[in-house]
């Protein structure tokens, strides 16, 4: 789609960048700053030309959202006790018995939500940072769409967190049947956590400026 | 090269391309050029929409926090939980911290996010000058944007909903209700509100 009202900057035949044009773009609402401004003056927020520690940041919390990982699919996320008889349900587990019910499509939620989007963005982010270094198939554009799926998908991952303290809450009925929470839960949320700071702190602007290397 | 001056610029959040601002009109949608990321689509109306709608929000928040969420029953037992129960279920033992981790995703950080957006666009709306520190306000606002999960919430409701099914009747309360309309609510501002728009006017009012 076309950008209406809106024309190059500087009326040059390409595209230029604030950076090129020695000048700081604000992320968090598009005004443009004279260079070395600490902060945006319309919005307040900290301007940086391109954040140096923006990829330090993603492995971090790259990192930290794996360790938290292992424990959430090893320890059991859900405890049912059915007049005296306690099970343990891991994540996959929990799906396994959705679809065991016959529930498949719940069952598929449930998977996606726990099992395929965490690992996928693992995946994802540790491809994004990677890409900025080393030849890759994927175009920037491609990239792009791949950085706005992994920030918009990321929270989702929360529902078995919420369907745990749901369940939790409303099976209390003492010998007949009780539900409560496992470690898993706590360790699982935290990964979710730690791997959407870490796809925050992913710097968007990186992918493009490797086009302008590339072109030149 | 000297630097351009920068006032009339802005610049993509996404890739840095850099433009020149221009009037754009309501239901204009202008995107960046290189990576397509909309930068500007403003909606006639909007910010007294998006007050109301968040108004609106704000009072089934309240709703449907003190309301009854779900009731289940079985073999003559009884089990009514409100959405402060489903937090609190965490709340033994080694998984205590995480029923803080949710109150604040799914009733403090909304709540937070709709006072926020009510603080920095109901003046806005009603054509007053803006409150101070608005734009911290606002900018706040969109910083915990992703971390407001009300709407994932209701997904894990349903999931739950289905895995309990078999197991006893379950009853839907009040709450149920006031929470799944504050998500549409939610969902429907959001889509109507427009980032540059807002700062812009914020801007241009603070300076008359």
């Amino acid at each position: 789609m076309q950008a209406h009202g809106l024309e190059d900057a500087l009326g040059t035949p390409r595209l230029l960048t604030a950076r090129d044009a020695g000048l700081l773009g604000c992320r968090a609402c598009g005004r443009v700053s004279a260079a070395g401004t600490g902060a945006c003056a319309r919005c307040g927020a900290r301007l940086a030309s391109r954040d140096p520690t923006s990829l330090q940041r993603v492995w971090a919390w790259w990192l930290a959202g794996l360790i938290a990982y292992i424990p959430a699919n090893l320890y059991p996320m859900l405890l049912t006790s059915r007049f005296g008889h306690v099970r343990e349900n891991t994540i996959i587990g929990g799906a396994l018995d959705l679809a065991h019910h016959g529930d498949y499509g719940v069952a598929a939620i449930v998977f996606a939500a726990s099992v395929l989007i965490p690992v996928g963005k693992f995946l994802a982010i540790a491809y994004l940072a990677l890409s900025l270094k080393l030849p890759t198939a994927l175009g920037r554009h491609g990239r792009h769409r791949l950085h706005e799926v992994v920030e918009f998908i990321g929270r989702w991952s929360m529902i078995d967190v919420f369907v745990v303290a749901i369940l939790s809450a409303l099976v209390q009925f003492g010998f007949a049947a009780t539900i409560n929470p496992g470690i898993a839960a706590a360790t699982f949320a935290l990964s979710v956590a730690f791997t959407m700071l870490s796809a925050q702190s992913f710097d968007p602007r990186l992918i493009w400026d490797a086009e302008e290397r590339d072109s030149r | 090269m000297a630097a351009p001056d920068p006032t009339g610029l802005i610049a993509c959040p996404t890739c840095d391309a850099l433009y020149r601002e221009r009037r754009i009109g309501a239901d204009e949608v202008a995107r960046c050029r290189r990576c397509g990321t909309v930068l500007a689509a403003p909606q006639s109306g909007a910010m007294t929409r998006i007050t109301m709608l968040a108004g609106a929000a704000l009072v089934l928040m309240v709703a449907a926090v003190s309301f009854p969420f779900l009731e289940l029953s079985e073999m003559g037992l009884q089990q009514r939980s409100s959405v402060v129960d489903a937090i609190l279920a965490f709340s033994d033992g080694r998984t205590a911290p995480l029923s803080l981790a949710l109150a604040l995703l799914i009733v403090l950080l909304p709540a937070a996010r709709l006072l926020a957006l009510l603080y920095t666009l109901g003046p806005m709306a009603l054509g007053w000058q803006p409150w101070r520190h608005a734009a911290l306000a606002f900018r706040w606002a969109e910083k915990m944007r992703p971390w407001a999960m009300a709407e994932v919430f209701i997904v894990g409701v349903a999931v739950a909903l289905v895995k309990v099914a078999g197991l006893a009747t379950v009853t839907l309360g009040p709450a149920f209700w006031a929470f799944c309309l504050l998500v549409l609510i939610t969902v429907r501002k959001d889509s109507i509100m427009c980032r540059l728009t807002v700062w812009k006017t914020l801007s241009e009012r603070h300076a008359s």
